[in-house]
């Protein structure tokens, strides 16, 4: 056996928030799983990873991406995608089902499955739509799907408008133990709507999108879980009032989960001033008050992850007028470096949450064996340099995205390595060909 | 008095980036306009350069103001409205935008339905861009000749009370009168139905009134500006019928007479009559809509004047 299947990191500071260690610890890796321990004679067939100053984290856990493909390789694919997740520390991914073709079939599934088996450098799991087409209306075939092998079901952008169809999605998702995530926007309140409702859209003459919009949504999903105690997980959450509603629907033990994503934690509708389309997003970036309460929902576990909420665009769909430019910001590569100069730099948040937040958090939502460092679990790990400088540009760029609006920033920290059951695809921060 | 303020934008986007001064400026440089509009008084400072009107909405009486300026000035325009737009075809902004500056082309004169459009595209190009409405963000030129014509009515536009009546929400000439008299020192009060006129509109403009009640916010009033109901634009949602409109917030006779006696009105045109402003008082003696219209064309004069000019040649 060449060491290549035996690993032996020494040093780092292990942050494993799943199993509550935050030590200056070695890892041990053997045919692609962590072990407690190597043999004398392991020891010295391992290839050894000298890592002091660095954080080794778990591999992080992203609820919430697009990675292009089927459809829409123009934007991504999945080998550049899941290159650009890689870089920025996540070895699994869930992707939306808003593909070309739909993600409302078997048979779709199974092409996502083949070109990732293909292409794909992290683990992808696929979510399929709820609904037929996404169009609200007849429910999908989520028996097959499951067994096709779908981890999540969402109508995503769409969401459900009618509650009798997302009661009946809830029960039917709950026969087969799948987890419903979803994006919620009352699409009648928000026609046309381009940026959050507030100061800045009546200053730039864009027409806005309420909080009340995700909160009434929020809101009846809490209600819907509760009558179906069907598991509900909340994408994307971005108002302080929604925030609210999940904290108090989890202080009535209702199966609710929620996330938020980086950009919602870093930036407000102020950064729209310059009509910038690479921050048009879905959900709109809103408020102080709503990035703070978001932070403080974070922090007190009223939201259990951080997603990337990463959705390429080309920089040709971005280059137009604010009205016509496609929702959506590219945000793999720079998730965590962005979240960890904006949060933790500035003390607002102790890295050993952050991680936790991009780890345990949303493996747990999806209830998968991920996200961890347990002895027999798959190596998937990052090693970070939480004291460096570097930019993020054209030379480092993987996605092959033209809309990541934090493109030209510098950045403290850095996913140094990415190994990906046991395997390294990210090496001196650079992807392992 | 001295005038050390000089013109160094090349591109008029809106009326928030400008300072008083600046807005003072282009006043003074208007007014000298003022005798180029009689017949037969052409000037030729602009004789050379080329002006395109790309109005990717419709407009006619904007669009013609521009070019009679432009005419004024000595300059050759092309209008090119929608309809004959190459961008119905799926041509890119951008692409269109540089064709015409390829072509040789000075200034560009933008209406778009998109806000943001115009200072998306002054960024783009390096030459004059002049914002002709865009969405519901600014109409630049209309505050202008609305101020200009408030100064030449009162002798200054500093410590009058100005009423907007109607669609404030949906309204770009709203929005560049609140940045233009509030700058030069008036106070605004913004009025009309709470779908139109909601009470946010006070915390995205802190130096602005809101009433909700007609006879308060016509009362005080040295000027109101009526807008333009845009059914075409508004969804039902926004108010019942034009009817109820004009029962509630149109400006008739009887309503007119809460204006104080030297009181003027005003309106951007074009005008619904009968909905938002009956005939009576649009031709009656408080009315100063012509006005407006001529003082239109010596302020665009002054802004295309004035861009131009700040062109590296």
């Amino acid at each position: 056996m060449n060491h290549k299947n035996i690993l032996l990191v020494r040093g780092a500071r292990v942050i494993d928030p799943a199993n509550g260690r935050d030590e200056v610890a070695d890892i041990f890796v053997k045919d692609g799983k962590f072990v407690a321990q190597l043999s004398a004679e392991e020891t010295k067939q391992a290839q050894i990873i000298e890592a002091k100053g660095l954080i080794l984290s778990p591999g992080f856990v992203d609820l919430n991406c697009r990675l292009g493909e089927p459809g829409r390789s123009a934007r991504e694919t999945f080998r550049t995608g899941t290159l650009a997740a890689a870089s920025g520390g996540f070895t699994t991914v869930v992707t939306m089902p808003d593909t070309i073709p739909t993600s409302d079939n078997v048979g779709t599934i199974q092409l996502i499955r083949e070109l990732c088996a293909a292409h794909a450098v992290v683990n992808v799991l696929p979510a399929s739509t709820l609904t037929k087409q996404q169009e609200g209306k007849a429910l999908a075939p989520m028996g097959s799907l499951k067994k096709a092998g779908i981890i999540a079901a969402t109508d995503t952008t769409s969401g459900v408008q009618n509650n009798e169809i997302m009661r009946r999605a809830l029960e039917y998702a709950n026969t087969f133990n799948l987890v419903v995530l979803d994006h919620c926007q009352d699409s009648s309140m928000t026609e046309g709507a381009q940026m959050h409702e507030g100061t800045w859209s009546l200053r730039l003459g864009l027409r806005g999108w309420p909080r009340a919009a995700e909160e009434i949504v929020v809101s009846s999903d809490c209600v819907l879980a509760s009558l179906t105690k069907a598991r509900i997980h909340l994408q994307h959450i971005s108002s302080a009032g929604s925030a609210e509603i999940i904290r108090r629907a989890k202080a009535n033990k209702l199966p609710v989960t929620a996330e938020v994503s980086v950009l919602h934690l870093l930036l407000t509708d102020a950064a729209l001033a310059q009509y910038d389309t690479r921050l048009k997003v879905n959900p709109p970036l809103r408020e102080e008050s709503d990035r703070a309460a978001l932070i403080a929902a974070l922090i007190d576990g009223t939201i259990d992850a951080i997603c990337s909420d990463h959705s390429p665009c080309t920089s040709t769909e971005k280059d137009c007028e604010f009205d016509l430019a496609p929702f959506g910001a590219a945000t793999l590569e720079t998730a965590f470096a962005a979240a960890y100069d904006a949060l933790v730099a500035t003390g607002h948040l102790d890295i050993k949450l952050l991680i936790t937040r991009l780890t345990s958090g949303p493996a747990k939502v999806l209830g998968i064996d991920a996200g961890t460092l347990s002895i027999g679990a798959a190596a998937d790990f990052v090693l970070i340099n939480p004291k460096t400088s570097w930019t993020f540009n054209n030379e480092n760029q993987l996605s092959k995205s033209g809309n990541n609006p934090l493109f030209g920033k510098t950045f403290t920290s850095r996913i140094q390595s990415t190994f990906v059951a046991g395997k390294a695809v990210i090496s001196d921060s650079k992807p392992v060909l | 008095m001295a005038q050390t303020t000089t013109w160094t934008k090349k591109d008029l986007t809106g009326i928030e980036t400008l300072s008083r001064a600046e807005i003072e400026f282009l006043f003074d440089q208007a007014e000298k306009f003022l005798p180029a509009l009689a017949p037969g008084k052409g000037l030729d400072l602009m004789h050379g350069r080329t002006v395109v009107n790309l109005f990717l909405e419709p407009s006619t009486r904007t669009c013609t103001a521009f070019e009679i300026s432009a005419k004024k000035l000595g300059a050759e325009v092309v209008s090119i409205n929608t309809t004959a737009s190459s961008l119905v075809k799926g041509e890119t902004l951008r692409d269109t935008a540089m064709n015409i500056r390829a072509m040789g082309v000075d200034a560009i004169v933008i209406r778009h339905s998109s806000a943001g459009a115009p200072r998306y595209l002054g960024e783009v190009l390096d030459i004059s861009v002049i914002n002709a409405g865009d969405g519901a963000h600014e109409h630049p030129t209309q505050a202008l000749l609305d101020a200009f014509t408030l100064k030449q009515k009162f002798g200054k536009v500093e410590g009058l009370k100005i009423t907007i009546l109607g669609d404030i929400l949906f309204s770009r000439v709203a929005r560049s009168n609140i940045h233009c008299l509030s700058k030069l020192g008036a106070q605004v009060t913004l009025a009309g139905p709470a779908t139109l006129v909601p009470l946010s509109l006070a915390q995205a403009f802190p130096q602005v009134r809101i009433v909700h009640d007609l006879k308060t916010a016509l009362s005080d009033a040295d000027a109101v500006m009526l807008l333009r109901i845009q059914h075409e634009r508004q969804t039902t949602t926004h108010f019942p019928s034009l009817a109820e409109y004009t029962s509630q917030f149109g400006l008739n006779a009887e309503r007119a007479a809460w204006l104080k006696p030297n009181a003027i009105v005003m309106h951007p045109g074009p005008i619904n009559r009968g909905v938002e402003v009956d005939s009576e008082v649009a031709d009656g003696p408080r009315s100063v809509i012509l006005e407006q219209v001529r003082n239109g064309v010596a302020v665009r004069m002054a802004v295309l004047h004035l861009c131009t000019s700040a062109l590296k040649r």
